[in-house]
């Protein structure tokens, strides 16, 4: 069945297909709407759930580290200067192995308060240790949400599902809505690898020692380095198993294939343009006028950007003329994030493209079709000029 | 699907004995068991248990009756105040002799 509904209702209709059953949530613009509804399939009994209300994003995290750490499916969702809030508390989940899930409508940070679109609040947690996934439409958003619970509670990680604040999250755009069964059989009820469990009491997460240590039983505990090394194992372990959950989704539902990068017009392409999020598909209207003209140029979007998916994002761009990358990010003092990791990615083969950051949309400046179509155009026909400082696109100074 | 084991390494620990020595000498009350009204004994089977449940050093069995380790027991209380039978009086520890102790 097909719906028209906003992003923010596509995310929360996810959460519900997948019954989440402990949610905790602090309003913030634009991420607002969806734990209205949220709190409204709960009132109206359409979703089984505790919903809890808290007084910080903070304790929004906090609430569903506890419940997940009784083995409860949880989830919260939040925007910008929220989820800078939970920081300290996102570092908690994920260090705990807690398959939270996380929605973040993207939004500019404050100072100066803005409340418009770009992607430095999800950008700058990428080092934290969560999955994050960015979603380019809202039949991706609902389908990312499904396939995040369960890759989620596959790798015992929390998985951030990030999308455009505005530009997605309070647009209405027709999806389809995978059905209640579907969801079910995709996404069954799991007991977590590890959980609070009185018949087999533990201590979590105390302090632990910099090298191993034997137990009270005299098992050989691991130190902290132990641990954080398998997390990160974990996390390059992810990658696969995404694959997997995203061909499986694609089987029940026929949609999928592109669970970590998705390409158009690429398979010629001398250049490429590379983006994460809506921005990627604006950029589709500029490669149809530029292919018009006679131009060899696609577009890439990342779909997800931790872990890395160094391999499938080396093997799309190793050997093209040029790569331009577009981003709602930046490194301050340095270069966009996302820039920067795909040279790094490439540095090792001979045959790396030429590459430029471009840095736009930042605390929702409109994109204009013909500023990127000018840019493209710049930087195709000039590949010598390129250098490795930003470039910025609709400045007015 | 052949993935490898997830989620084999975190920190979690077998509640023991405290590397700190015996904390229970930090106690100022003392929890005292009155059996004739716990509820597991007078039911004769394995119920309620809240004093177990609730003991955050772990010190409290899940036995009939239940028994306090007071070499860890910090006194703190929370068991007297969970019990729905009032079965546990908090009595101070200088009411005990010294041999007691």
């Amino acid at each position: 069945m097909h719906i028209i509904e906003s992003g923010n209702v596509a995310a929360a209709t996810g959460v519900k297909l997948s019954r989440a059953q402990v949610i905790a949530a602090y309003p913030i613009t634009p991420q607002t709407p969806l734990t209205e509804k949220l709190s409204e399939f709960v009132e109206s009994q359409e979703l089984d759930a505790q919903y809890i209300p808290v007084e910080s994003e903070h304790s929004a995290m906090a609430v569903c580290i506890a419940a997940s750490t009784a083995g409860a499916r949880a989830f919260t969702a939040t925007s910008a200067n929220g989820l800078l809030y939970m920081n300290e508390q996102l570092h908690w989940a994920v260090g705990a192995r807690l398959p939270v899930v996380m929605c973040v409508a993207n939004r500019g940070i404050g100072a100066p308060w803005t409340v418009w679109n770009d992607q430095q609040d999800s950008m700058s947690q990428r080092d934290v240790g969560w999955i994050q996934l960015y979603a380019n439409d809202h039949q991706q958003i609902i389908d990312s949400v499904i396939k995040a619970f369960r890759l989620a509670q596959s790798v015992s990680i929390p998985v951030m599902v990030c999308y455009d604040g505005y530009l997605l999250s309070h647009t209405y755009m027709p999806f389809e809505l995978p059905g209640q069964e579907q969801v079910d059989a995709f996404l069954p009820s799991f007991t977590p690898e590890h959980f609070l469990n009185p018949d087999e009491p533990g201590n979590f997460n105390t302090v632990t020692l910099p090298d191993t240590r034997a137990g009270v039983d005299g098992t050989v505990e691991p130190g902290y380095i132990e641990i954080r090394h398998n997390l990160h194992e974990d996390l390059r372990g992810a990658l696969e198993v995404y694959g997997d959950i995203d061909a499986e989704y694609e089987k029940g539902c026929g949609r999928g294939g592109t669970p970590f990068i998705e390409q158009y017009r690429c398979d010629d392409a001398e250049c490429v343009a590379v983006a994460i999020g809506s921005l990627s598909y604006q950029l589709r209207d500029v490669i149809d006028i530029l292919r018009e003209e006679g131009l060899r140029v696609g577009v890439m979007s990342v779909q997800m950007y931790r872990p890395f998916p160094d391999g499938a994002i080396v093997e799309a761009l190793a050997g093209r003329k040029s790569v331009i990358v577009f981003e709602k990010a930046l490194s301050y003092g340095n270069q966009g994030p996302l820039y920067a990791d795909i040279k790094a990615a490439l540095y090792s083969r001979g045959d790396r493209p030429p590459i430029q950051n471009y840095i736009l949309g930042l605390g929702g400046r409109e994109i204009k079709t013909s500023q990127l179509l000018d840019a493209l155009k710049e930087s195709c026909s000039a590949i010598e000029a390129f250098d490795d400082t930003p470039r910025w696109i609709g400045l007015k100074l | 699907m052949a993935h490898r084991d997830f989620c084999k390494m975190i920190s979690r620990s077998k509640p023991g004995p405290g590397d700190g020595g015996k904390t229970g000498s930090w106690r100022v009350l003392r929890p005292i068991l009155h059996t004739e009204k716990c509820i597991p004994v007078k039911a004769g089977k394995k119920a309620c248990f809240n004093c177990w449940l609730y003991c955050p050093d772990c010190v409290v069995t899940k036995t009939i009756p239940p028994t306090i380790d007071l070499e860890y027991c910090k006194g703190c209380g929370i068991c007297a105040e969970e019990c729905p039978a009032d079965a546990i009086d908090m009595v101070a520890e200088d009411t005990f002799s010294t041999e007691e102790k």
